[in-house]
């Protein structure tokens, strides 16, 4: 176990918790059962910081950071629901959609989609800006799994998992900016990946119906991201190692 | 009191959220208790009419009639409101639009396919020509308010109708707004 962090004050918007020195804003505001959105986030993965669904203002200056990425100090006083920020999260939602292919009405995801749950949870009815309708061909070259670029959103959680929890490293971006996309095995079709083990974190983690098993049909895929934050906790605390330290 | 007027269209879409207003069922009645329905698909009237208090549009801007007909809407409804997927976002029809230029779509479907008779439809005042690409209906015209769904369920269409019966622009927090 670690050594328990020292305690400082923060306040959300207006409120007093402790926040404990190390541990970013995303983490105590979650500890303390004060909610931030988040979608690139996720427990037992290193912190990405990619989406900005989570950012909030810290008062001096009002700048606005990451949750995820920025980590507590004495006396932070935290901003998460004002008019600005709400703002903010639509907007980046509302660029999510216009940037990819999300048709919810023929995803595997429909109805277990962490987007659209964003979508929702952010009051986003419709999109101001012009859908970019990208031409992006789907890799059903996996015996066991589909990959459907048309719904990725990069938030690179398949990447991490991959590479930091199964230690595979099958996945990766290339380019970047509006050319940035996902690939596997050094960009080969998936199905041709030697290194991919088959395990399937990189689907249960997937927030959107981009990554799927074979075969489903629409709103039959449903992911299991909590699942990760148990190997990460187990894995941390050494709780598969040899008692005696004999590994 | 003075009957509401309402009006629903129907331009690129499956019809499946006018189905969804039908499902509806007895409220309908209620319904047509306040309110004239003074043109829909479901009800013969060739002509869209002036003075409509809110128009309810299913259905994406996809070819020239659908362009002709929401800006004739427009400027006759003084509220217009995207009725499901497919106005709201393009949904399902625009799913065309990565595929590029539509005549290539056309010749994919009616020259290339091999049990057609390699014509593409081509009837002057009958068939509308295909828009470039397919658009949500506020790229086209200004919208008042969403009512996403594919389609939107029906307690969904009649709480907005609810609202708009009160003179209120339906809810737009929660799940009123979830698409698919």
């Amino acid at each position: 176990m670690r050594e328990r962090q020292p305690a400082v004050n923060v306040s959300f918007d207006g409120v007093e918790y402790e926040g404990l020195l190390g541990e970013s804003v995303l983490e105590c505001a979650r500890r303390n059962g004060v909610a931030i959105p988040s979608l690139c986030f996720l427990e037992g993965l290193t912190v990405w910081g990619g989406c900005r669904i989570c950012v909030v203002e810290v008062a001096e200056g009002h700048r606005l950071r990451p949750a995820c990425a920025t980590q507590v100090a004495a006396d932070m006083e935290i901003k998460i629901e004002t008019p600005r920020l709400r703002a903010y999260r639509k907007s980046v939602l509302e660029l999510l959609f216009a940037e990819g292919n999300h048709v919810c009405a023929v995803c595997v995801s429909n109805g277990n989609c962490e987007l659209q749950d964003m979508a929702v949870h952010c009051g986003m009815d419709h999109v101001r800006y012009d859908y970019q309708s990208p031409a992006r061909e789907v890799d059903a070259s996996h015996p066991k799994y589909v990959f459907d670029p048309n719904r990725c959103i990069l938030c690179t959680r398949c990447v991490r998992v991959c590479d930091e929890i199964e230690g595979a490293h099958v996945w990766d971006i290339r380019h970047r900016g509006q050319q940035a996309e996902l690939i596997t095995e050094m960009n080969k079709p998936w199905g041709e990946s030697l290194s991919c083990t088959w395990c399937g974190k990189c689907v249960a983690v997937c927030p959107t119906g981009s990554l799927a098993y074979q075969g489903s049909a629409i709103g039959e895929m449903e992911h299991d991201p909590v699942m990760i934050k148990r190997l990460a906790v187990a894995r941390n605390r050494g709780e598969w190692l040899d008692p005696k330290g004999v590994s | 009191m003075k009957q509401a007027r309402i009006a629903t269209a129907w331009l690129g879409g499956c019809s499946g959220c006018h189905m969804s207003f039908l499902d509806m069922d007895e409220w309908l009645f209620e319904l047509a208790d306040v309110a004239d329905i003074v043109y829909s698909p479901i009800a013969d009237i060739k002509e869209f009419p002036s003075d409509v208090d809110a128009t309810l549009v299913e259905g994406a801007v996809a070819n020239e009639d659908n362009l002709e007909l929401a800006r004739d809407i427009r400027a006759k409804s003084r509220l217009v409101l995207s009725f499901g997927d497919c106005a709201v976002s393009g949904n399902v029809t625009a799913m065309r639009n990565p595929l590029g230029d539509p005549l290539q779509i056309l010749e994919a479907v009616y020259v290339d396919a091999p049990d057609r008779d390699g014509l593409i439809p081509n009837a002057a005042g009958i068939v509308p020509p295909l828009l470039p690409k397919v658009l949500p209906l506020h790229k086209i015209i200004r919208v008042d308010a969403f009512i996403p769904g594919c389609p939107p369920p029906a307690d969904r269409i009649q709480a907005a109708l609810e609202a708009l019966l009160e003179g209120v622009l339906p809810p737009n927090r929660g799940e009123a707004i979830r698409w698919g």
